[in-house]
């Protein structure tokens, strides 16, 4: 099945090495990029992506705000926060909004763990 | 399109988000490890990468910063030259020791401490931010031996050896806080301008290495 990913990042370079490894993993998935948690929101509305990737540290608003109100709008969405700074407050901070940690800079690997995971839990969602 | 422009040197966009983003990652691995050195939460600010005359950099500080501050200082050499401080208000330091070594020390012998665990402190931290900025560049970097200073912003900024490149640097800055021990700082980097050049083109490099688009 062919899922829609949300990109958050105010990083170009950092959703173009996201892009890369998702080619990798899923090339035929669709993707859709924001690069602030506003635009993101946006994107949510209008292009409904079933799995979000979103950057921890952003001006403004940050990843784990953001990740806040995506879990409010759409409850069953697979959320991977990244970012370098791991420390345990913040991999607490994800878990606790039901999100994956992934480090950042995002692996092939990694990323391939975050996704079937997410469609293992989207596919038990749907039967 | 240019973002920032200086003499001969001219970043794209694209060049500029990628350093910016490079400087994210260095320092957020390094405040992962002051926290696991304090055990508490340290909150960052995203990072501010701006291309300065030496007069404004020091400018800057003097404005943001306390008068009496403690400095680490260590300097960088290779295909980039520059110098990378951490920097917070001497009134903290001792603070910043007592979370590092634990509280049930002594005052004499945190102060005795003092110096080496700043030391310490600035190695850790620098370093892990100079070496995932170097290992994304996949450049080498040697540093120097950390080496603690007090005084003044403008003090931290002239000190040899003395530029490579005229007047203008690479000026970076990123805020730390460690909230429950209200002990906040900086980090701040000064590059000087003939390596941005070599710097432009290994953030060429490395983003056509990410697979997007390499102009000029």
């Amino acid at each position: 099945m062919i899922y829609k990913l949300l990109i958050v990042d105010d990083s170009k370079l950092a959703r173009m090495a996201i892009v890369k490894e998702l080619n990798a993993c899923y090339p035929d998935w669709q993707r859709i990029e924001a690069g602030s948690a506003a635009d993101a929101l946006r994107a949510v509305e209008q292009e409904q992506p079933q799995i979000a990737l979103v950057d921890f540290n952003m001006p403004n608003r940050d990843g784990l705000d953001l990740a806040a109100d995506l879990r409010a709008l759409t409850p069953n969405m697979p959320i991977g926060i990244v970012s370098a700074n791991h420390q345990q407050e913040v991999v607490d901070r994800a878990r606790a909004l039901g999100a994956s940690f992934l480090p950042k800079p995002v692996t092939e690997k990694s990323l391939r763990e975050f996704l079937t995971s997410a469609t293992k839990q989207l596919q038990g969602a749907a039967s | 399109m240019t973002a920032e422009a200086y003499g001969d040197v001219a970043l794209s966009d694209l060049e500029f988000d990628s350093l910016t983003e490079l400087v994210n990652l260095g320092v957020s691995r390094a405040a992962s490890n002051l926290a696991l050195m304090v055990r508490e939460e340290v909150v960052l600010t995203v990072p501010k990468v701006a291309l300065l005359s030496r007069n404004d950099a020091i400018r800057t500080l003097g404005e943001r910063a306390a008068k009496s501050l403690v400095a680490v200082h260590q300097t960088f050499e290779g295909a980039i030259v520059g110098r990378a401080l951490l920097i917070f208000p001497e009134e903290k330091s001792l603070e910043l020791v007592r979370s590092l070594v634990g509280s049930e020390l002594s005052n004499e012998e945190i102060i005795e401490l003092e110096q080496e665990a700043l030391a310490e402190t600035g190695n850790v931290i620098l370093n892990s931010c100079l070496a995932t900025i170097a290992n994304s560049l996949q450049s080498s970097l040697k540093m120097s031996l950390p080496e603690v200073l007090r005084g003044e912003s403008a003090r931290f900024f002239s000190l040899p050896p003395p530029p490579a490149g005229g007047t203008t640097v690479m000026f970076i800055y990123i805020d730390f806080l460690v909230r429950r021990r209200n002990i906040e700082g900086y980090i701040a980097m000064m590059m000087d301008l003939p390596s941005l050049t070599a710097l432009q083109s290994l953030l060429q490099d490395l983003i056509r290495r990410t697979g997007g688009p390499v102009s000029g």
